[in-house]
């Protein structure tokens, strides 16, 4: 049974956490996820969820006990933010290869400095190696369904990965959209209960974590790593399908919008993609064959299946919110241009690096890009590969 | 209950032999008889910061642990068991355990003075249902003896190296076990290995089943940062006791307890000489350091009587 409100975007991951009831929850507070252990804190004080709260007193120690509880066998979440999730790193890749499929809700925001609480995706991105498998929303709604979809995906026995499940700082986390709820009842049911194989808290047989590896074993290790992040691809169509019947919402991999017969193309991650939808609407209108590609899932990185659905466009505009400072473009224009390379496609490809500490993305300013993308077809001049969009200028310069 | 050396020594190892750990290391000794305090029939989930203890004990695919056993990272000891010990709240309440697990965590003096304050700190504070015992060597033994917050003063390390400009460590070392008392935890001990180890054993019992949090600091020598003939190694923990260099105190509750008290306390020199790391202390020339490092140990000690007469 679906039910419809409106909710932020902060708000609709907590009420998925509430459905989902987690053992543990350490968190710490930081703008602009503060709300969502806030409002775990509160469920857990008026009796509606079972999780237990602890506030730590930094990120670190959010993620360090993280990695205990759920090592101990409880299913655990955390959420943070920027230099919350920056100051967490060493603690990420522990938390990856010590097979750990804990949720990290990521609501994105610029990293220091200068100090910035605007979104930009920076701080994940920042996070795209620790071995995390990492989810994407455009809108609250997205927030709230991949929240759900996220404990099905991570917890499967050929993956066991952690999971950090995204959303754009303030334009999702804080404004109020119209969500579609599905009730609590079904939602745990989806879920299940988790129940490893192997946990601290076994009487039965106990357990050592995190050891000492030498050469001889930690490259071996890591490939292992790479083949559980392999097989989030089909568990989490897998799961998307499964999700589809409960909510009637279809997920893939990316979004694909008008691509069908699309000569542009851009490729763009969150929030700015509805903002670019609008775009291509528009320029739809007036003929022009605009798509778009939404990143649902960049860790793993879906590349052959992302070249795939670009077959047939004459230019390709990827969209970074996160300097990648190579001097070379951003992180995502580094993975996309490498993998249309290696599919050997001829198609122009432009980087363009926006939205920086929550620089404002307009319809024009995207239109922009589209415009862009035709000169180069038109003229058949790429010109300077790694662009910035929005940039203010010195007129006198 | 009176105590019977016998039956404690007689309980099951719960540290297997064959781990790589030094001879002479004080480490393993703290380990093997903290655990000797836990009851039998109790299980344990053991902690570990980064140090010798975790990469000689639990070298893949191989552990030393009976119990299960967490090792994270070298500064965060304190939060990962306290995330293990909230894990065991929460999966008590919801009926999926049924046994009686304690919480039990080493680090060595960087991961607990240093690195690992905050994290510590935090644990404590929060008064997770847990142990965290120091065993402090008073340096980063693991990598190669550098000075730490718990070095005693003028003690030659690789980063504060004695030489024609240098006397070795300048400062005193920190009083960590002031610290966490200052926490108002239910329990703050601190002890060594001495005699027939009654006073760590029952330290370490009590500092298990008091419920709450509880912070054991207990001396360890390392014959490779101290350079002693690692045979010895009882012999500097008794003379670290009797001239109050280490005091075996406790704080109950916030009440402070001495323990015990030398009938004649000895000089620091008893403590220092034979430690090759005070070897320049004995230098004609350097009488003055000694008398310096006596009045810092006199003027501690002298706290520590005035703490415990409250």
């Amino acid at each position: 049974m679906t039910k419809r409100d409106r909710m932020s975007g902060n708000e609709a991951v907590a009420n998925a956490l509430r459905q989902i009831n987690p053992d543990v929850m350490p968190a710490f507070p930081i703008t602009p996820s503060t709300e969502v252990p806030q409002f775990m804190a509160s469920f857990a004080a008026n009796g509606l969820v079972d999780t237990e709260f602890i506030p730590v007193e930094s990120e670190h120690s959010s993620m360090s006990a993280a990695i205990g509880s759920e090592a101990a066998g409880a299913r655990t979440v955390t959420a943070t933010s920027s230099c919350g999730l920056a100051f967490m790193w060493e603690e990420l890749y522990i938390a990856a290869s010590n097979r750990l499929p804990l949720a990290l809700v990521l609501v994105n925001r610029a990293l220091s400095g200068p100090i910035n609480i605007n979104c930009d995706h920076s701080d994940s991105m920042g996070a795209r190696d620790a071995g995390w498998i990492q989810l994407y929303a455009e809108t609250n709604q997205e927030a709230y369904d991949n929240m759900i979809m996220a404990y099905r995906i991570a917890e499967h026995d050929d993956v066991r990965l952690p999971i950090m499940i995204c959303q754009d700082g303030f334009i999702t986390s804080h404004a109020v959209m119209n969500i579609e709820t599905i009730d609590d009842e079904t939602v745990k049911n989806f879920v299940g209960t988790y129940e490893p194989d192997d946990y601290l808290l076994n009487k039965k047989r106990p357990m050592a974590v995190g050891p000492y590896a030498v050469s001889g074993y930690y490259m071996e290790a890591k490939r292992q790593q790479v083949e559980a992040l392999r097989n989030v691809k089909r568990v989490a169509l897998e799961v998307a399908e499964e999700f589809e019947k409960i909510s009637g919402r279809k997920y893939g991999l990316f979004e694909e919008y008008r691509m069908d017969d699309a000569e542009y193309a851009i490729v763009i991650i969150g929030s700015a993609a509805g903002t670019a939808k609008d775009a291509v609407d528009k320029l739809r209108e007036e003929g022009v064959k605009a798509g778009l590609i939404k990143i649902r899932f960049f860790r793993p990185f879906p590349a052959k299946e992302i070249v795939e659905a670009l077959k047939g466009v004459k230019a390709v505009a990827v969209m970074d919110r996160s300097e990648g400072f190579s001097d070379n473009g951003g992180p995502m224009g580094a993975e996309l241009i490498s993998a249309l390379y290696q599919a050997k496609s001829d198609m122009y490809a432009v980087n363009y690096i926006y939205g920086l500490g929550g620089r404002d993305v307009k319809v024009e300013s995207i239109e922009e890009v589209y415009t862009a993308l035709q000169e180069i077809v038109a003229t058949g001049e790429v010109g300077e590969t790694y662009r910035y969009l929005g940039l203010r200028e010195r007129k006198d310069a | 209950m009176s105590y019977n050396f016998k039956e404690w020594m007689n309980k099951p190892e719960r540290l297997a032999p064959g781990h790589r750990m030094c001879a002479g290391c004080g480490g393993t000794i703290a380990v093997r008889n903290v655990l000797r305090a836990l009851h039998e029939g109790d299980k344990a989930v053991i902690g570990n910061a980064t140090g010798c203890l975790e990469v000689s004990t639990f070298m893949y695919p191989y552990t030393a642990w009976e119990d299960s056993y967490i090792h994270n990272a070298f500064e965060n000891a304190g939060a990962t068991l306290s995330g293990v010990e909230t894990a065991y709240r929460a999966l008590k309440k919801k009926g999926k355990i049924d046994d009686t697990y304690k919480f039990i965590t080493f680090g060595g003096d960087g991961g607990t003075y240093d690195i690992g304050l905050q994290s510590l700190s935090g644990a404590m504070e929060r008064n997770h249902d847990m142990v965290y015992v120091c065993y402090d060597n008073g340096a980063y033994m693991n990598t190669g003896v550098q000075r730490s917050s718990a070095t005693p003063m003028y003690a030659d390390t690789t980063t504060t190296p004695v030489g024609k400009k240098s006397i070795g460590k300048i400062q005193n070392r920190k009083d960590l076990a002031q610290v966490i008392a200052a926490h108002d935890i239910p329990y703050v001990a601190q002890t060594t290995f001495v005699k027939n180890f009654k006073d760590l054993h029952i330290k370490a019992e009590k500092a298990i089943y008091t419920p709450g949090a509880a912070f054991l600091n207990i001396m360890a020598p390392c014959p490779t940062g101290w350079k002693y003939i690692p045979s010895d190694l009882m012999e500097y923990c008794r003379l670290a006791v009797e001239t109050c260099y280490w005091p075996l105190f406790e704080v109950v509750e916030g009440r402070w307890i001495l323990n015990y008290e030398p009938k004649k306390k000895l000089p620091i020199e008893e403590f220092l000489k034979g430690q090759g790391r005070f070897k320049h202390l004995f230098k004609p020339g350097n009488e003055h350091l000694i008398a310096e490092f006596q009045a810092e140990v006199d003027r501690r000690w002298e706290q520590l009587q005035y703490n415990c007469s409250r």
